[in-house]
């Protein structure tokens, strides 16, 4: 992921404050200034991928988890989407009613909605739709399939190349 | 080195299949100096190709050809187009399977006569015992290098089976050991000794797991009459006027069609794709496929009764080191009806990495209940139900009415609903899996629902009368005298055990059989 710096000429920038971190949109990109990474958004509007990371974020919630990592999974999508008018489309559409429903129920858009229980509440009610259930399934490789995410969760991933665990621990359980 | 036969050679016995029942056959024809071609749907990868990396590992192996599925089953739901976890690849599911090697029980032989009727249930006793298999039994474990057999030691205990050990004898389980593996334990017949690499489902790297790739193929070639042809999917099994097999038709590796000429044909694609080729085969003389007299191909099919536990404790356990399923619990793989269901299962221990976990601990799941679930994996210890799932006659495979694959032949189809012994023996055994883990002080416990399966039986099915199933005890079908089946299709029921020793069983008696039968010219 590139460090991408919001440049002079840049026609367009605001400030929205998500319910997770300070995220800096710009005409083309997704910043976090604090992790300090930046998205270039290809195939969708920089609004409908900050909106997308947060709601991966309240799918599949790790608090202990920066938003590098849902930024990532997010990027998956918005890669195909350039090549794909349908997926894109599908995708538009349903950040559009995502929003819609927020604005409908608590007057901002879906990532200015204060409490993560509120949000789950939305995406209940659309978790049948297309749209939920291909985020939903693509953040299962999107998210858990990152390489760099196994030791936070205690996985050491390979091992026929560190000679496996016969000497490794395989057998070290000693709380019994 | 390997054997080069001709498309034209009708003295050849050709095997549709290189897993358990194929390259197993192959390998015992070849060394009878039986001249044999095994024509593998998909590619060649040897140990060096394996990867330590579970999805990737999925897309190199998995069988994924387009199926599709119906039923009340919850796979039908989850994974409509993914009805199994098989292998497309030389060597077939020896490549994933975990490597358990249990001899069914005496009863699972003659259901019929020992649970009596079950209503919905299309039980009947095989047509052979276990006195009968038994010589056979013996030689296959000594083949695959079974522990606990044949002098060979067990494996040691990784920390999954600690905590599952601990648990079950807390509870008061008697059978409980690191279980009967095809994993080498020392170095064996040319093979290495395992590393506790923890891979075992994605192709051992070490050779330690026995695999038709690594033992049987190898030894057959070496004896100059097998040959393996990858990547040659067979479309259509050709018979004359008499009725008789007299080829198969395939595509190769470039797409192009071929025709091999067979003097038998043995057909060992597992038991989704075998009763697929057998309908697909259908002519005007035989227009419900081949070999369908009695209506029964592709029907019985079952998946064995399955699901997890798996359970978080306070305390690390890291339960990916190691062999994916050394461990076992045997006790409630008894017939015993007051446990409100008939036939039995047994508990194997088990563990899956992170991705996969998230896949599969539960389908579709999402929210803070899911993730807290998921961030305690390190302290997660895990196991596996194997029982006997009732055969019914409406759980089969079909060709779907539409749906075509990429050489324009109909794809099959499989339906599945769990039968009510089915349900009551998961609840037992959920309850029961839950209880071991809480034994030993797990603060929460969690039942999977099963995954696509990679048990898969029954569909062409052994019989002593033909009107009741495909083939004889013998695998040879009661319709076609040169046509065999020799992968779990032939199973009459399925028992509590996982099925990869009773398959080899079956192919190495088939090829005594099979090679006396050309020797008197009845086939």
């Amino acid at each position: 992921m590139r460090v991408s710096k919001p440049a002079g000429g840049v026609s367009r920038r605001s400030f929205v404050k998500s319910s997770s971190a300070s995220l800096i949109l710009t005409a083309t990109a997704v910043i976090h200034p604090i992790e300090a990474w930046g998205l270039e958004a290809k195939g969708l509007a920089p609004a409908a991928v900050q909106t997308l990371i947060q709601a991966s974020r309240d799918i599949y919630p790790h608090d202990r988890l920066a938003d590098r990592f849902y930024a990532l999974a997010v990027k998956d999508f918005d890669t195909k989407t350039a090549a794909d008018p349908k997926l894109k489309a599908l995708f538009e559409e349903g950040v559009a009613k995502l929003d819609a429903a927020a604005r409908a129920a608590h007057g901002v858009p879906y990532v200015q909605v204060g409490w993560e229980e509120e949000r789950v509440a939305l995406l209940k009610r659309i978790e049948t739709t297309p749209f939920f259930k291909t985020l939903r399934s693509g953040l299962v490789t999107g998210l858990y399939n990152q390489k760099e995410l196994w030791p936070l969760f205690g996985y050491e991933g390979s091992s026929a190349d560190k000679g496996g665990y016969i000497d490794r621990g395989f057998d070290d359980l000693t709380w019994l | 080195m390997a054997a080069k036969f001709d498309l034209t050679d009708n003295g050849l016995v050709v095997i549709v299949g290189s897993g358990a029942g194929g390259g197993t056959l192959g390998h015992e024809l070849a060394r009878k100096g039986i001249k044999t071609v095994i024509l593998e749907a998909g590619p060649r990868y040897e140990m060096e190709d394996f990867v330590n990396d579970e999805w990737e590992s999925f897309a190199q192996l998995a069988w994924t050809d387009m199926r599709t599925t119906s039923g009340n089953w919850r796979v039908a739901r989850d994974f409509p187009n993914l009805p199994a976890w098989i292998v497309k690849a030389v060597g077939g599911t020896t490549v994933h399977w975990a490597g358990a090697s249990l001899r069914f029980q005496e009863h699972e032989f003659k259901t019929k006569t020992v649970y009596g009727s079950v209503k919905g249930a299309n039980l009947l006793d095989w047509p052979l015992t276990l006195a009968e298999l038994e010589p056979y039994y013996a030689q296959a474990e000594d083949k695959m290098g079974v522990t606990r057999t044949h002098g060979i030691a067990g494996l040691p205990g990784n920390n999954n089976f600690k905590v599952f050990q601990a648990g079950a004898k807390k509870l008061g389980y008697q059978e409980v050991h690191t279980g009967h593996m095809a994993i080498n334990s020392e170095q064996r017949d040319d093979r290495g000794a395992c590393q506790q690499i923890g891979f075992c489902f994605q192709g051992c790297k070490s050779g330690a797991k026995w695999s038709t790739l690594i033992a049987e193929i190898p030894k057959g070639e070496e004896t100059g009459n097998l040959e393996v042809r990858p990547q040659s999917h067979v479309i259509k099994i050709e018979h004359n006027a008499a009725g008789k097999v007299t080829g198969v038709v395939y595509v190769d590796k470039d797409g192009a069609v071929q025709r091999q000429k067979a003097r038998a044909v043995a057909v060992a694609g597992n038991s989704i794709e075998t009763p697929r080729l057998l309908l697909n085969s259908a002519t005007s003389k035989f227009p419900n496929g081949l070999a369908n007299s009695s209506g029964q191909v592709g029907k019985n099919y079952m998946r064995h009764v399955t699901g997890s536990v798996y359970g978080i404790f306070e305390r690390p356990v890291h339960m990916y080191r190691g062999t994916t399923m050394a461990g076992i619990m045997r006790d409630e793989a008894r017939h015993d009806p007051s446990r409100g269901f008939v036939g039995g299962y047994e508990f194997e221990t088990l563990s899956l990495g992170l991705p996969f976990m998230a896949a599969f601990l539960n389908p579709g799941g999402w929210g803070r209940g899911f993730t807290t679930a998921l961030e305690a994996y390190e302290n997660m210890a895990g196991m596996w139900i194997v029982g006997e799932d009732m055969p019914q006659e409406k759980n089969r495979v079909t060709l779907d009415p539409t749906a075509k694959d990429k050489m324009a032949m109909p794809v099959a189809s499989v339906h599945f609903d769990d039968h009510p012994n089915d349900v009551a023996m998961r609840a037992h055994a959920w309850r029961q899996g839950q209880a071991i883990y809480k034994a030993v002080g797990a603060t929460k416990t969690m039942s999977t629902p099963p995954y696509p399966s990679t048990h898969n039986l029954g569909t062409c099915r052994m019989s002593e009368k033909p009107r009741d199933g495909v083939v004889n005890k013998f695998g040879q079908t009661h319709d076609i005298p040169n046509l065999f089946i020799s992968d779990g299709s032939q199973f009459t029921t399925g028992g509590a055990e996982n099925p990869t020793l009773t398959i080899v069983t079956l192919a190495i008696r088939q090829a005594d059989n099979l090679a006396d039968m050309m020797t008197k010219k009845v086939v």
